[in-house]
Parts: structure tokens; C-alpha cells; sequence
């Protein structure tokens, strides 16, 4: 049992401090997110020469190797700067899959273009009408000659709008909600019958609405087999909400440290409104809740390798419920222990209280994850009878 | 990183379990385990056989003739018991006073009381709380003043769990006026059989009587049981207090109590399903297991601290708070599961020698008899507790902001 990071991990935490405290100041970010892409292609060119674009990902094809606990060190310190670059997206979730699935071939062509910050990927998965069912999916591709024909409609794609390539899941076989008959394709964002409504989130992220009428892709794109894509997209998205706890961590420490800061400064009644008990035991409170969160974050990390799935979505869930229990608490208290600066937009508070909102309804939130935990739990009780 | 145990924890583990399941009596478990109330003898049968084995005192040092195990260790082995349902080892000698002896003890203190409490021959209770001093530890008033070779001892303590088997409890006393109150206390050993002593069981909200008041009336204390110097105990104190860190989480507890929770959500129905079916009563009890997953995980980064000789991190004032409201949550839900059926107030069924009742198990026309679900109701009410003792959690909070936040 060892909680401390490896070597390389914690000069890649110090690098990315050293990094983030220099470049990536919540001015930058002001102006990052006004940019026509919502993020900066310089910073993102940064970040691939940094190495940090192949965490997780084969050193063969160009990638940094490691794991979900690199990843974690990673989400963690964006976390705490509120980087808005595409970084989960792409890496960790499509690169994910990529590694995964992708055949060496595909590796060989796509893995360093994506770690080397050339082409940006996204992930085409949600579907407009469902909630957080992962199994939920209409878009169909259909055999056509020598490849198939993609049609459907996809949502909420993140960074999709800038996203040189789609990762889209298409259904092969099967009905709307079969688990099964799910296969995944490499589409050229700028093919044929390809569209996009790229908008801004909440959070100032990115997201598109992208639609799919008649795309023609050749057999080569499809990642993985034919129709099993299904245990792949639920581990990569796995893996990527154990990155998420781990950006939560980081932007709660963040706020935790805003909130300390501004109780020992703004005084009121002639002391410094730090002082005063119901306020202390509320940051004694959003202490606490961030120490637990960090915990999950650690667990989901470590289980999100797990070779046993329902070991994994245990673990997973159980963190992204509890995180996302934690950030709501942090985040609301945070703004509240501001006052009136808390509702502004001046000041980080907000930003980050509207991220973790964000992260809370990014691939199911505390209620779904607590409920799929739930049902695993009925599940394990009645096999033991 | 990487959260498994070694190889060698692992066989430990083992080592343990196997110990504990040849040597634990089934009728001790059975109690413990269906939440029965515990007599004196058999806490100290427990303690006896564990003594014989070597292990009581396995928080303690080798040369106090304790197991000098790892902080590793010696939550693995409190997990075992906890699971396996083995009566508690009382805290008051083990944990508190004895650490304090060894620490600032005399040689002849030492040699007198340690290997007393390993023994089980002193049952130790605390004279810490006072009437007026709760929270508010150090404004003690119970007042030691010096007559040659003893003190003479007046004042009441009070919230001294199981004193009524006492045969020494050790007391906070205040022997200075005249300096600020933290400066002014003593750390004290006191035979319970000192003419001038009267203890005044208190009757909790359960029924149960776990607690006392303990009134000293110019009870004569040889100088010679004073810890180490006088009027320095407040630090003494401290030291105490800051010695229980993860053990105070009682996540291997808790752990056995959530099966616990689980088992009676199948055996109890609702509309003629098992109850742990009904979502709505099943997220509450997935809601409390992923609280203990993060706090196991919180205990073990306070542990993995320890093994590395690093001071705990922040995250060690979690576990009071944290183990506490899941204790009390896991307790609650095991009243709600069975509805109103925790309702009937009947003491006897928690003691020995009481065999079912035909009404009573046929209440609610359901298998499980009276007895499992007896304890419940009280259980909740008795758990209250656990947020008010060992420094209440409001306490912790202030401790949170003050030595962490730096409010």
C-alpha cells in the first residue's frame, strides 16, 4: 500500500505546476476562452511539447506511457487551473480508446498525430433524447460496398466543432438500447455529409451538436470489431471520469484555498469574517468533503486499470457519486462564503462552482452513479443469496 | 501508487484470521455480531485470550510487552476482529492511560501498572469530563492539593464510561490555582477502592447504564501515582488524545455493521419483496457504503503516512468526523429497515438467558425472530453518542479550521 506518486509522476507534477503557475493564470484563461475555438492552439502545442498529450498512451506511438494514476496528476493540476483545452476528450478518451481498440496499423497512423497536438480527436457519443445511458444509440452505420454509411445525430460532442477527427459510435446491429451491435469509426470532421453547431457550455467549454446524413466511411476507419464496441467505450469513459474526479480534486483545493484566503481577509463587524465559528466549520466542512473526494479520486484511479469490469464500475461510480456530491457542496459553499463576489463573474469563484457543475453532469451524475452503484449492489447481494 | 497490501500483510491478515476464528467463542461473535449487550466477564474473556496469545497489547511497544506490530499491522488485525465480531478491547487502559505511562511514567509506575493492563487484572476507567468542563476541558475544577506524602482529592467526574468495573481510574486534577488553567493540571492514578468514593451510574437514553458519575470526597492519593511532573498533565492530556488516530474510525466496524445493514434489507420485506429490492431504501444504503469506501481509503492514507515515519496529513482529522456520521447513519438505517417493528421496548431480550417470545417473533409474521431486531432501535439512540465523545465533532471542526485552515 503506497499513496505516494512515482518519481516520474511527481516530476510531471512539478513540471505542470511549474508550467500552469507561469502560463495558464486566470487572466490567460479569460482570454483562451474568447478565442474563436474556445481554446488555444498555442497552449495546446505547448501541452504536446510538454509530452503531457501521450499520458497514458503507448511510448511506441509516440506516447508518454503511464496510467490513470498520470492521468490523475494531470487532471488534478488542470483542475486547479481550469484549463479549458480539449485534453479529456482527446487523450484520454479518444486516444483511450484508440490504444484499446485501434489495430496496430491505426495506432501507428493516428496515435502520434494526436500526441504530437497534429490533428485534434473527439468523441461522438451521446445522442440527443437519452440522458447518461451509454447504451443509447440511434446512429446507424450501414454495410455499403466495401465500408458502411454512417447516419444519426450526435450531442453534446466536446470540442467536436474544432475536432479535426470524430470518434463516432454507430450502430451496426441491434436496437436503440442493445448493448450490443455498437461499432466505432475514425470520420474526417470536414467529410462529406458531416455537420456541426459548435457552441459554448456552461462552463465556457466547448461542445458541438454534430450530424451525420449519408457519411461514407471505409472499412478501414472501424476501430475494434465489428458490433463489440460496446465493453470499450464503457472502460475508456470509465477511465475518463476517473481523470474527471481527479480535475474536481483540483479545482476544489483551489476553491477551498480562494475561500480560506478571502475569510482571513474581508472583514466585517471589524474582524475578519474568518472568525467567526459558522463560517469556520462550513471550510472545516469543505475541507472535509475535498479530503474524501480525494480518496475516491485515488481509488477510481487505481481501479479504472481493474481487469474485473464490474471491480472497475464499482469503484468508478462509487467516486463519481461521491465527487460529484463533494463538488456541489465546495462549490455552492464557496460562492456563498464570498458574498456578493461569490455571484460575479470577477473573480474565479464563479468559474470554478460553474466547472464543477459542469464535471457533476458530464458522464452521469451523482444521482446516476449512485444508482448504477446501487443496482451492482442488488446484483452482488442476491449472488451471495 | 498502489492500494493493495503486501505479500506479507497479506499473510499477516491470514495469521490473524485464522487466530481469531480458532480461538473466538461462537457465543462471544454471535452477541457481538447481532448487537446483544456485553457483561464485563465476557469483554475480559476476549482480552484474556488475546492477552494469552500475546496480542493485547498490540498498539504497544515490544519492551512494554506489547506486539510492536505496524500501524499497517495493527489496523489489519482490528479489521479481522471487527469482522469476525470479537468483543471490543476497552480503550481506557490500552490506548489511553498506558500510553501515557510509558511515556511519562516512572520506572516504578511502569513496572506497577503496565503489565496490569495487559493482564486485564486493572480495568481502567477516565476521569477526564467534568459537570461543568466538557468541551471546555481544561476549566476542571476537580482540585488536588498536597498533604505530605499524598494529595487530598475533591470534585466529580463525570461521562466515565463502565467505571462501575473499575478497580483504578485516572484523573485530571487541577493542583495550581493561581496559573492559567492549562498550566495549572495534574495527571493522576487513583485506586477506585480509596475510601471517599461513590459512583452514580447514569441512565442513558437507551436504558442502558454505560456511564457514571464519580464523585471524590478528600480521597487521599499517594504522591507517588502522579504522572510525571505536576501541573504539567494538560500536555499529558494531549499527548493522549493525539495518540488514537485511525483505530478511531472504526472502518472495520463499520464495514461488519454495512453487512450487517444489507442482511436485514433481505430478510425484511416490503410489499412483499425484500426490502434491499425497494431502490429508494437501497441508495441509502449504497450512499453510506461509498462514505466508508472514501473513508477506508482516507484511514489508509493516514496509515500509509505512519508506515513512511511522515506526520499524518490533514486528511487524519476526517476519520473522527467521518467514522462517527457513518456509524450513526449505518445504525439508523438498521431501525428504518425494519419500520415499525424496532418499536417494542424490551430490555431482557438483549441479556442471556432470554429464549424468544411466541408473541413478539410472530409480530409481524416474518422469519426473522424478536432477538435480531431487539437491539436496533436502542442502537440508534445509544450511536448519538459517537458525534459528542473522544472531542465532539463541532470540536473537530474548530480543530479542522484552527490547525489546518489557520482560521
Amino acid at each position: 500500500m503506497d499513496f505516494r506518486f512515482s518519481d516520474e509522476q511527481t516530476q510531471l507534477k512539478e513540471l505542470l505546476d511549474r508550467f500552469l503557475t507561469k502560463e495558464y493564470s486566470f487572466e490567460t484563461r479569460r482570454q483562451i476562452v474568447q478565442e474563436a475555438s474556445g481554446f488555444s492552439r498555442t497552449m495546446w502545442r505547448k501541452f504536446a511539447e510538454l509530452g503531457l498529450l501521450g499520458v497514458g498512451l503507448p511510448e511506441a506511438h509516440g506516447g508518454f506511457g503511464g496510467g490513470a494514476v498520470d492521468a490523475l496528476v494531470v487532471m488534478e493540476a488542470f483542475g486547479r487551473a481550469l484549463v479549458v483545452e480539449p485534453y479529456a476528450g482527446a487523450v484520454l478518451l479518444c486516444g483511450g480508446l484508440l490504444r484499446d481498440v485501434g489495430s496496430d496499423a491505426q495506432k501507428a497512423q493516428w496515435l502520434p498525430a494526436l500526441t504530437g497536438g497534429a490533428f485534434l480527436f473527439a468523441f461522438a457519443h451521446y445522442e440527443p433524447g437519452g440522458r447518461y445511458e451509454l447504451n443509447r444509440v440511434a446512429t446507424r452505420a450501414e454495410r455499403q460496398g466495401a465500408g458502411y454509411v454512417l447516419s444519426g445525430r450526435k450531442s453534446l460532442v466536446q470540442h467536436g466543432g474544432s475536432a479535426d477527427y470524430l470518434i463516432v459510435s454507430a450502430r451496426t446491429a441491434g436496437e436503440r438500447d442493445d448493448p450490443e451491435g455498437l461499432s466505432l469509426f475514425v470520420v474526417a470532421a470536414g467529410a462529406p455529409g458531416v455537420s456541426r453547431r459548435d457552441y459554448v457550455t456552461q462552463d465556457e467549454q466547448r461542445a458541438a451538436e454534430v450530424v451525420l446524413d449519408g457519411v461514407a466511411v471505409a472499412e478501414i476507419l472501424r476501430v475494434g470489431p465489428e458490433g463489440q464496441a460496446f465493453p470499450a467505450i464503457e472502460r475508456a469513459v470509465d477511465f475518463a471520469i476517473a481523470a474527471s474526479c481527479a480535475e474536481a480534486v483540483g479545482c476544489m483545493s483551489a476553491l477551498n484555498a480562494a475561500t480560506v484566503d478571502y475569510a482571513k481577509t474581508r472583514k466585517q463587524f471589524g474582524v475578519p469574517i474568518g472568525k467567526f465559528q459558522a463560517l469556520q466549520h462550513r471550510m472545516a466542512d469543505m475541507f472535509i468533503h475535498t479530503e474524501q473526494a480525494r480518496s475516491m479520486a485515488y481509488l477510481a484511479a487505481v481501479k479504472a486499470h481493474a481487469e474485473d469490469a464490474a471491480e472497475r464500475r464499482r469503484a468508478v461510480s462509487a467516486a463519481k457519486a461521491l465527487v460529484g456530491q463533494s463538488a456541489r457542496y465546495v462549490g455552492q459553499q464557496a460562492v456563498q462564503l464570498h458574498g456578493g463576489m461569490g455571484v460575479t463573474d470577477e473573480l474565479a469563484v464563479s468559474h470554478y462552482f460553474k466547472r464543477l457543475t459542469a464535471i457533476n453532469l458530464t458522464f452521469g451524475d451523482a444521482e446516476h452513479h449512485l444508482a448504477r452503484f446501487s443496482d451492482q449492489l442488488l446484483v452482488e447481494e442476491k449472488s451471495r443469496g | 501508487m498502489d492500494l493493495n497490501f503486501t505479500a506479507e500483510e497479506r499473510a499477516f491478515r491470514e495469521d490473524v484470521r485464522q487466530f481469531v476464528r480458532a480461538n473466538l467463542p461462537d457465543a462471544l461473535a454471535k452477541k457481538v455480531l447481532g448487537g446483544k449487550r456485553l457483561g464485563k466477564e465476557e469483554v475480559l474473556t476476549w482480552h484474556r485470550i488475546l492477552f494469552r496469545k500475546g496480542w493485547v497489547g498490540y498498539t504497544w511497544p515490544r519492551e512494554f510487552g506489547g506486539t510492536g506490530w505496524t500501524a499497517v499491522q495493527r489496523h489489519i488485525f482490528e479489521e479481522e476482529c471487527a469482522a469476525a465480531g470479537t468483543p471490543p478491547l476497552l480503550p481506557f487502559g490500552l490506548v489511553m492511560v498506558g500510553p501515557v505511562i510509558m511515556e511519562f511514567g516512572n520506572s516504578a509506575q511502569k513496572e506497577r501498572f503496565l503489565p496490569h493492563i495487559l493482564s486485564g487484572e486493572d480495568w481502567w476507567c477516565q476521569g477526564y469530563s467534568e459537570p461543568g468542563s466538557g468541551s471546555d476541558l481544561a476549566s476542571l475544577q476537580m482540585r488536588a492539593e498536597r498533604r505530605g506524602d499524598h494529595y487530598v482529592v475533591n470534585g466529580v467526574k463525570t461521562w466515565n464510561t463502565l467505571g462501575q468495573h473499575a478497580n483504578w481510574i485516572f484523573c485530571l486534577v487541577r493542583t495550581n490555582t493561581q496559573v492559567r488553567q492549562q498550566a495549572g493540571i495534574s495527571f493522576l492514578l487513583i485506586d477506585m477502592k480509596s475510601p471517599g468514593i461513590r459512583v452514580r451510574p447514569i441512565r442513558l437514553l437507551d436504558g442502558e447504564y454505560d456511564v457514571n458519575e464519580v464523585w471524590l470526597e478528600n480521597v487521599e492519593v499517594p504522591l507517588e501515582n502522579l504522572v510525571g511532573e505536576e501541573d504539567k498533565g494538560w500536555t499529558y492530556a494531549k499527548y493522549l488524545l493525539g495518540h488514537e488516530r485511525t483505530g478511531i474510525a472504526a472502518v472495520g466496524r463499520s464495514k461488519r455493521e454495512l453487512r450487517r445493514l444489507k442482511r436485514i434489507a433481505q430478510e425484511q420485506r416490503a410489499g412483499g419483496r425484500p426490502l434491499i429490492e425497494d431502490a429508494r431504501f437501497r441508495d441509502r444504503i449504497a450512499q453510506v457504503e461509498i462514505e466508508l469506501m472514501a473513508l477506508d481509503i482516507t484511514c489508509l492514507r493516514v496509515l500509509a503516512a505512519e508506515s513512511e515515519n511522515r506526520t499524518p496529513g490533514p486528511e487524519a482529522s476526517v476519520l473522527k468526523i467521518r467514522g462517527s456520521e457513518i456509524q450513526q447513519s449505518l445504525s439508523e438505517l438498521m431501525m428504518l429497515a425494519v419500520g415499525q417493528n424496532a418499536l417494542p421496548y424490551v430490555p431482557e431480550a438483549l441479556t442471556d438467558g432470554w429464549h424468544g417470545d411466541a408473541f413478539l417473533d410472530g409480530l409481524d409474521g416474518q422469519d426473522a425472530p424478536f432477538l435480531d431486531r431487539a437491539p436496533l432501535a436502542g442502537a440508534y439512540f445509544s450511536d448519538r453518542k459517537c458525534t459528542i465523545y473522544g472531542g465532539s465533532n463541532e470540536i473537530q471542526r474548530n480543530i479542522i479550521s484552527q490547525m489546518i485552515l489557520g482560521l
